[in-house]
């Protein structure tokens, strides 16, 4: 994208039909770290890549519980994403305390979709440049929804957003079929696999990623670090016995028993590195 | 005690009347007891239809038992222009849910829960909506019946009741009712619990209308009256014991 002459006021149109603004804040989504969302009939899994500053900060908060049934993940401006999910907490409680019953997920989303409309035609204000992938669960089942900076949402079936996410969601678009009627357990797995591959060739420690999880009898909570990585250590083993054939993105460099260091770097959704020699020193 | 804040301020000119305060203090058009109690199917609601003016019958057609929405089943007694203003709100509320079209909708629990606070902040304002509510319905094939009084105090019950229904109804509710009511049953019973109160509650009048809502939805039945029975041998020459009565 370049600049031009009506890239400046987020209520000045272009000749073409577009206002800028409003795109480059979807840029500020594609520059944050990636965040994923899965969905199958009773469970809504979100997972994301926490990227810190320098080894001496500790990790920015990209998961946020809203209510017990609801929770989103974020990327783009964090604290931008602080603000809403601090409206989406204040709108579930008031609903709560209203109906003591739990606000649909679908109403939410609505809610904050308009918000986000609000800020993309008023002269004074800038759209919010984060992208919320909100996961709950209500009456009429699971859900998963992706809402934009520009006031649009959209329900999926799973979703990534964020830099090289497009490797998630390739991995994601070869599985989502199945998705429905996963288990839990099989639903944090690929989630944890469809991060990797954002991770382009670095090794996927519970350390830079953060899994949360809601179902049918769970309330939305975020998974601590040892369950997330003995998580990924079963899959890491599971996957160097398969054959490389069904998923090929799932093998890159992670056959590794010891948890040792890769050799080569894997590249998403590229041919199997046979041949990684674990490093014995 | 200091003047209470009300609804709307005084306002306070050389040149213009005080306004007088604009907070309910009696109510005038009343209606008597409700009682509901959970049936195999869903709720049964039972309520006459009188509308008093003090002590005087003034209105004998009050409908004081009206559906909300799909699930819901809505009673009052008391102030009868403050159960009109309370079915305006629902009326209101039910028109927004319904217009967010997304398959949700709001079930007998939310609407208890949302009378509650209309009534427990009407309350703090020192302006109460003079009623005592009794909320019932189906969703989902779970029962549900709850109550509401003028102040907010609120609670879910198998058999509910207001007013004069408190003390007459419910005791006989508490020996009689049983879970899995049959409609007919559950009639007859309401009925038993009805007559009770023609007999004792000046207030009450002889042209009920018995309410069902089932998953199904709402009947509200044609009024009826109940048969009563007088003829007992102490009415019959009553001052015959009496010491210098005629």
């Amino acid at each position: 994208m370049f600049r031009n002459q009506y890239d400046t006021d987020v209520t000045t149109w272009s000749p073409t039909g577009r206002l800028f603004q409003v795109e480059y804040s979807m840029e500020a989504v594609k520059q944050g770290s990636a965040a994923i969302g899965l969905r199958s009939k009773t469970h809504v899994v979100l997972a994301c890549v926490n990227k810190a500053n320098s080894e001496l900060s500790s990790h920015q908060k990209k998961i946020f519980k809203v209510d017990d049934h609801i929770g989103v993940a974020i990327a783009g401006l964090t604290a931008d994403g602080r603000v809403l999910s601090r409206y989406m907490r204040s709108e579930a409680i008031n609903h709560s305390f209203t109906y003591e019953s739990p606000l649909p997920v679908g109403r939410l989303v609505v809610q904050l979709a308009d918000k986000a409309q609000v800020c993309t035609q008023r002269s004074w204000k800038r759209p919010y440049g984060v992208g919320l992938l909100v996961g709950g669960l209500d009456e009429s089942g699971a859900h998963l929804y992706y809402n934009c900076p520009s006031g649009n949402y959209f329900e999926y079936q799973a979703f990534a957003i964020g830099s090289r996410s497009q490797a998630a969601k390739t991995y994601l678009e070869r599985r989502f079929e199945n998705f429905t009627n996963s288990s839990r357990e099989d639903l944090i797995k690929d989630a944890l696999i469809a991060t990797r591959e954002t991770l382009q060739g670095e090794k996927l420690k519970s350390s830079i990623c953060t899994v949360s999880v809601v179902g049918v009898g769970e309330p939305f909570h975020i998974l601590d670090q040892e369950t997330v990585q003995q998580l990924i250590d079963t899959f890491e083993l599971v996957t160097e016995e398969e054959p490389p054939a069904p998923e090929p993105a799932s093998e890159p460099a992670a056959a590794d028993q010891g948890g040792a260091e890769q050799g080569a770097g894997a590249e998403q959704g590229a041919a199997p590195d046979e041949g990684v020699a674990p490093m014995d020193i | 005690m200091e003047m209470l804040m009300d609804s709307s301020q005084a306002e306070h000119s050389f040149l213009s009347s005080v306004t007088a305060s604009e907070r309910t203090l009696n109510p005038y058009v009343t209606g008597t007891s409700v009682v509901a109690i959970k049936y195999k199917d869903g709720i049964l609601m039972a309520a006459d239809m009188g509308g008093s003016y003090g002590y005087t019958l003034r209105y004998k057609s009050v409908e004081r038992l009206k559906p909300v929405g799909k699930h819901s089943l809505l009673g009052a007694s008391g102030e009868i222009s403050d159960f009109q203003e309370i079915l305006r709100y629902l009326d209101e509320l039910i028109l927004y849910d319904n217009m967010w079209d997304d398959g949700n909708s709001l079930g007998p629990k939310e609407v208890h829960s949302y009378l509650t606070r209309v009534m427990y902040n009407r309350r703090n304002k020192f302006n109460p909506l003079w009623n005592s509510l009794i909320l019932g319905g189906v969703k989902n094939g779970q029962k549900y019946l709850g109550m509401v009084s003028m102040i907010g105090v609120n609670f879910e019950d198998n058999h509910v009741a207001t007013g004069f229904g408190n003390h007459l109804a419910r005791p006989i509710l508490r020996d009689e009712w049983h879970d899995n009511l049959s409609f007919e049953d559950g009639v007859k019973l309401l009925e038993k619990c009805m007559r009770v109160l023609l007999y004792r509650d000046t207030t009450a009048v002889n042209k009920l209308q018995i309410a069902k809502i089932t998953e199904e939805g709402v009947t509200i039945s044609q009024p009826y009256s109940l048969k009563t029975f007088w003829g007992y041998s102490a009415f019959q020459n009553p001052t015959v014991h009496a010491e210098g009565s005629w």
